[in-house]
């Protein structure tokens, strides 16, 4: 099986790590695995993202431009990833900061209010796990456990402290992820 | 089972160069193969000692090779396409003084400044020369991250076994993109004193003189002839590569590097349709695997050759096969990746529906 995602939002807002995490996780589950960067001369206030694959067998290319599943942070993710999710292929995004939802009528469609639940964890920085939590109960790519291992894998040891914050943050998102279905007009 | 880690390729290959004991890295920052200096700049001196140094540009960091190699150093560098443009000179030189180094193209798409995106162009560059005179270099082409880290330590070897610059060409999504890698053990740095290196005049014996200027003609033609039998024993010696699904095969898809793995699943994606394709992956680009095309050219219908540019290993494909069978080029250019649906479509335009 070949799963082919891509995160994309702010710069800063943890999108390359979110795919580290899971590229992690992948290995740890002997899946094969390549993680791209958009790395390029990228406008202040646009979208930074990354491109994970995971599989069983070897990934032929690591740049793709449909994917089985999209996981947008901002609006301008929103509006420039949702023609890149293949049909019957996930589409999740985050409500807090969403003016214009996606309206595509063949695929699947997913939401929840990230934002605000980082608000309540008192941690504004934990955005990308709460995400990387609703990805994960939606596509079941690898194990919550192996999650886990990739995080203790990509975080230094002196911000190991905050691992159960970021095991919160995950859990809340893969709690929290509703199927959303876009009204006609 | 050595350390595995999810890396960058120009990470990777940077661990690979601390990790094989390389005594020197000068290099000048350049989208996409930054990454290399900047990792080696924050972990290699620290570690083994070794020198790191971002010079004045990238004339100065091929001359501080040509220097570094002449005293017997493992000295590396590394650049993409317009900065390796400006090492041909240095290149040349190495060469024809007969020294070894290291250093790897992360080829992004040209000509001239071009684009960041990765790209196959600089293909002629480092297989045919590139700087002026007579000369080659052996070039390695990997396909994934893994290979990234391993052609170090066997880029050095090779280096130093033939005393001849070794190129790794890649290109800028094999630098950017994170995959799993195996790390080598960490060797020591080692002194060893050569025959060759200039590290002061030996008591009983002569001096040593590290140059490449020869004015008189057939001074100068000696040279030539030792270069010219060291690529001949490169040919006979070093020739590598890659292959799958030649025993049933009436066609041949290959590519180089990161365009082999493309051509690889266009290959499964082919072979679902009943169609019996093989596949080689040249992992020399020089020594170029002519034999092996040679053999399969006896047998199939045709070769189709993917590129990330507009058809060059194509010639070396071309030349091996000598006529035998059709070859046929599909390559895309710029930056852009060609993907496998694309691929077999070509395939089947030009092989199936013609026929």
């Amino acid at each position: 099986m070949t799963h082919e995602s891509v995160f994309s939002g702010f710069g800063g807002q943890g999108v390359l790590t979110m795919g580290m995490i899971l590229g992690y996780a992948a290995i740890f589950e002997g899946k094969e695995v390549t993680w791209m960067p958009s790395y390029g001369p990228e406008m202040r206030g646009g979208t930074a993202n990354c491109i994970t694959i995971v599989s069983d067998e070897m990934i032929s290319s690591p740049i793709i431009s449909k994917f089985d599943t999209v996981v947008a942070l901002n609006q301008p993710s929103i509006d420039k990833f949702e023609k890149a999710v293949k049909p019957g292929g996930n589409f999740i995004y985050d409500t807090t900061t969403t003016l214009r939802h996606p309206t595509r009528q063949d695929i699947n469609i997913y939401n929840l209010p990230a934002g605000d639940i980082t608000v309540e964890l008192k941690n504004t920085k934990v955005l990308n796990m709460v995400m990387l939590g609703a990805f994960l109960k939606i596509t079941n790519v690898v194990k919550i456990e192996s999650i886990w291992k990739g995080l203790e894998a990509m975080l230094p040891e002196r911000y190991h402290k905050l691992i159960p914050l970021n095991q919160e943050a995950f859990m809340r998102g893969y709690n929290t992820v509703t199927a959303y279905k876009p009204v006609l007009v | 089972m050595g350390e595995v880690r999810l890396m960058k390729g120009n990470e990777a290959l940077a661990e690979a160069a601390i990790r094989a004991g390389v005594d020197a890295y000068f290099g000048y920052p350049i989208t996409p193969q930054s990454e290399v200096i900047e990792y080696l700049s924050r972990e290699a001196t620290k570690r083994t000692g070794m020198l790191v140094l971002q010079a004045e540009s990238e004339i100065g960091a091929i001359n501080m090779i040509y220097g570094a190699a002449g005293c017997g150093k493992k000295a590396m560098s590394t650049s993409s396409s317009p900065g390796i443009s400006l090492m041909q000179e240095g290149l040349s030189y190495i060469a024809s003084a007969e020294l070894p180094c290291l250093v790897a193209n992360i080829n992004r798409g040209g000509p001239g400044l071009g684009t960041i995106q990765p790209a196959q162009g600089d293909y002629f560059q480092a297989v045919k020369g590139g700087g002026h005179g007579d000369y080659r270099l052996l070039v390695l082409a990997p396909y994934n991250v893994q290979e990234m880290a391993d052609f170090v330590k066997l880029g050095f070897e090779l280096a130093f076994k033939y005393r001849n610059p070794v190129m790794i060409l890649a290109d800028g999504a094999l630098g950017q993109m994170m995959e799993k890698v195996e790390l080598p053990p960490q060797e020591p740095r080692v002194h060893i004193e050569y025959p060759w290196a200039t590290t002061g005049k030996p008591k009983d014996g002569p001096r040593r003189v590290i140059t490449s200027l020869h004015i008189e003609p057939e001074k100068m033609e000696e040279i030539n002839l030792r270069l010219q039998a060291k690529y001949k024993k490169m040919e006979e010696e070093e020739v590598r590569y890659q292959a799958k699904n030649l025993e049933d095969a009436e066609y041949i898809f290959t590519a180089f590097g990161l365009v082999s793995r493309i051509a690889l699943k266009a290959m499964d994606l082919g072979r679902q349709k009943g169609y019996k394709i093989g596949w080689i992956r040249p992992i020399t680009l020089f020594p170029f695997p002519k034999k092996i095309f040679a053999e399969v050219s006896e047998k199939v219908k045709g070769i189709l050759d993917v590129e990330m540019n507009s058809g060059q290993m194509v010639e070396d494909v071309k030349l091996a096969v000598c006529g035998n069978t059709r070859v046929e080029f599909y390559g895309r250019m710029g930056g852009v990746i060609p993907t496998p649906d694309e691929i077999l479509a070509y395939f089947e335009k030009m092989f199936i529906k013609g026929e």
